[in-house]
């Protein structure tokens, strides 16, 4: 063998080539449907795990592309950046979580009119206001 | 940060005095929930568990293992998720982490021992020799069965880490020369949970702890794992089932239904009798599992998984070489069906009932 022979050379394939229709695609994008009615009738939201289903090689990108791209897009940088994206659909976020090695932690289909971690906890509104609190009467420099 | 010590710290406090905010928090609780087959929404349930609860002591001893299983916690996402729960604990002993060496760190079990008596959290990994008195494996001139009693009897809990721990995994099989067992078969007055796997997938390791600290002891399955992180069957959850269920069997690791990606049973899979997260929450940062990348699953998390016959044997072989047996072996696949993804815990549990039985039978019958 040449000395210049790279791994990379050698054809093998480990991702199958699907040659059976995806599995999962339609059932999850039904799911959706029933989540976003039920949030318009009762305001009930959903969250689908994406991590949690048996999403054969591809499957993943394939449901990413049915639902397309929407006009919002939200930056999240706590331990780790995360994007929580609108989906074409109203109300659909495609939510996606790293940690700080950028490797993804979570994957989500939320059903709600904002995603749920956005909004600050109660407790953090509290300290807030004791730190601007702190701040206005720490420093009277105007 | 407030002014508290450390150890008086609840795991919120701690986190937040590492710089961990509260929606950075709720991100690995939802990582959690997903581990735990929870629907997603039990994050903040889970989030406002772990933030009140008191750090915990945890004494780490490894017995006759090759620290796999250590290499697998620490070599994971760190430096974050998993490394977080780790962060927020008390780790007071463990020979391979801590700093200190010979009788300094002897001296640091014993005083952890002392003070949290009846409290800590004992993890083992590796099994323990009984052949000749247990003279195989010894830390500072004690034998591991010594040292294994005299900490379990302090202990609240014992989390088993690893096939070795867990089932005496490959130091006790065949011949078993040293006489290796697993924890369970010394320790009969405590509670013991089993986290196998040769090694745990590292997220399931300090996903169970994270749920010992939230919901105090879990469910266990008759082996004593918990049954949130081992509810799932690798067949059940296998995306190469659809070929199973036609019956498209790779017969070679280089033929064409290899390179079509079709099932490995005929392989030796052991999938089918195998209960892990390995088809979801898969390796080396959620890139692949043995399966996606080629490989039968050896069942690394099941009892003698060293001496089933064979990694390459196809479990129930004297049947399939017969149509009928093939049929058979696809008639459990149709009659559960790769949607028990979207199952509950019950469903999971009654697929695996019905998997388990019509195994045995297959294999009853090929003996
Ligand atoms: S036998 Fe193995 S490869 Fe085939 S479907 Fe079951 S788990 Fe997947």
């Amino acid at each position: 063998m040449s000395t210049d022979a790279r791994l990379i050379d050698i054809p093998v394939i480990s991702e199958p080539a699907m040659t059976l229709p995806s599995m999962n695609v339609e059932p999850i994008l039904h799911e959706v449907r029933h989540a976003l009615r039920r949030l318009l009738e009762t305001g009930e939201t959903s969250m689908i795990d994406l991590r949690a289903m048996p999403l054969a090689p591809g499957e993943e990108e394939k449901i990413r592309t049915r639902l397309g791209t929407g006009e919002v897009v939200i930056q999240l940088d706590a331990m780790g950046p995360s994007t929580l994206t609108e989906t074409a659909y109203s109300g659909v976020w495609w939510v996606e979580h790293r940690n700080p090695n950028d490797v993804v932690t979570g994957l989500y289909i939320e059903v709600a009119k904002v995603p749920s971690i956005v909004e600050p906890d109660r407790q953090d509104l509290i300290d807030a206001v004791a730190r601007l609190n702190d701040d206005l009467e720490n420093n009277d420099d105007e | 940060m407030t002014s508290k010590k450390r150890q008086d710290m609840t795991i919120g406090e701690a986190l937040r005095a590492n710089g961990v905010s509260r929606r950075g928090f709720l991100k690995f609780c939802a990582a959690t929930a997903s581990l735990m087959a929870l629907p997603p929404g039990a994050a903040t349930a889970i989030a406002a568990a772990l933030e009140k609860a008191k750090r915990p002591s945890v004494i780490w001893l490894s017995f006759q293992e090759c620290t796999g299983c250590t290499e697998s916690l620490t070599r994971s996402h760190s430096p974050s998720i998993e490394g977080l729960i780790f962060d927020a604990i008390s780790l007071d002993y463990h020979h391979t982490l801590q700093a200190a060496a010979g009788h300094g760190a002897e001296a640091a079990r014993e005083e952890a021992m002392k003070e949290h008596h009846g409290k800590y959290i004992l993890v083992v990994d590796g099994s323990i020799p009984m052949k000749d008195d247990g003279v195989y494996s010894t830390i500072a001139g004690m034998t591991n069965l010594a040292m294994l009693k005299e900490a379990a009897a302090g202990a609240a809990a014992i989390v088993a880490v690893g096939t070795c721990a867990a089932y005496g995994g490959l130091p006790a099989a065949d011949p078993n020369p040293t006489g290796a067992v697993a924890v369970s078969e010394i320790i009969k007055d405590k509670p013991i949970i089993n986290v196998s796997g040769c090694p745990p997938i590292p997220v399931v390791i300090t996903g169970v702890l994270a749920q010992f600290l939230t919901f105090g002891l879990p469910e266990l399955d008759d082996l004593g794992r918990p049954k949130a992180f081992y509810g799932q069957n690798i067949h059940d959850r296998c995306y190469r089932r659809p070929f199973y269920e036609r019956g498209q069997f790779a017969e070679t690791f280089d033929d064409e239904g290899a390179k079509k990606g079709w099932c490995l049973y005929k392989l030796g899979c052991k999938g089918p009798i195998t209960y892990n997260a390995c088809a979801t929450t898969k390796w080396n940062e959620g890139t692949s599992f043995p399966i996606q990348s080629g490989h039968g699953c050896i069942g690394c998390s099941e009892p003698d998984f060293w001496d089933m016959g064979g990694f390459y044997k196809a479990l129930s072989q004297g049947k399939l070489g017969s149509a009928e047996g093939l049929a058979a072996a696809a008639g459990i696949g149709a009659a559960i069906g790769i949607g028990s993804a979207l199952l509950g815990s019950s469903g999971q549990k009654a697929a695996k009932a019905e998997i388990k039985a019509k195994l045995d039978k297959d294999m009853e019958a090929t003996k």
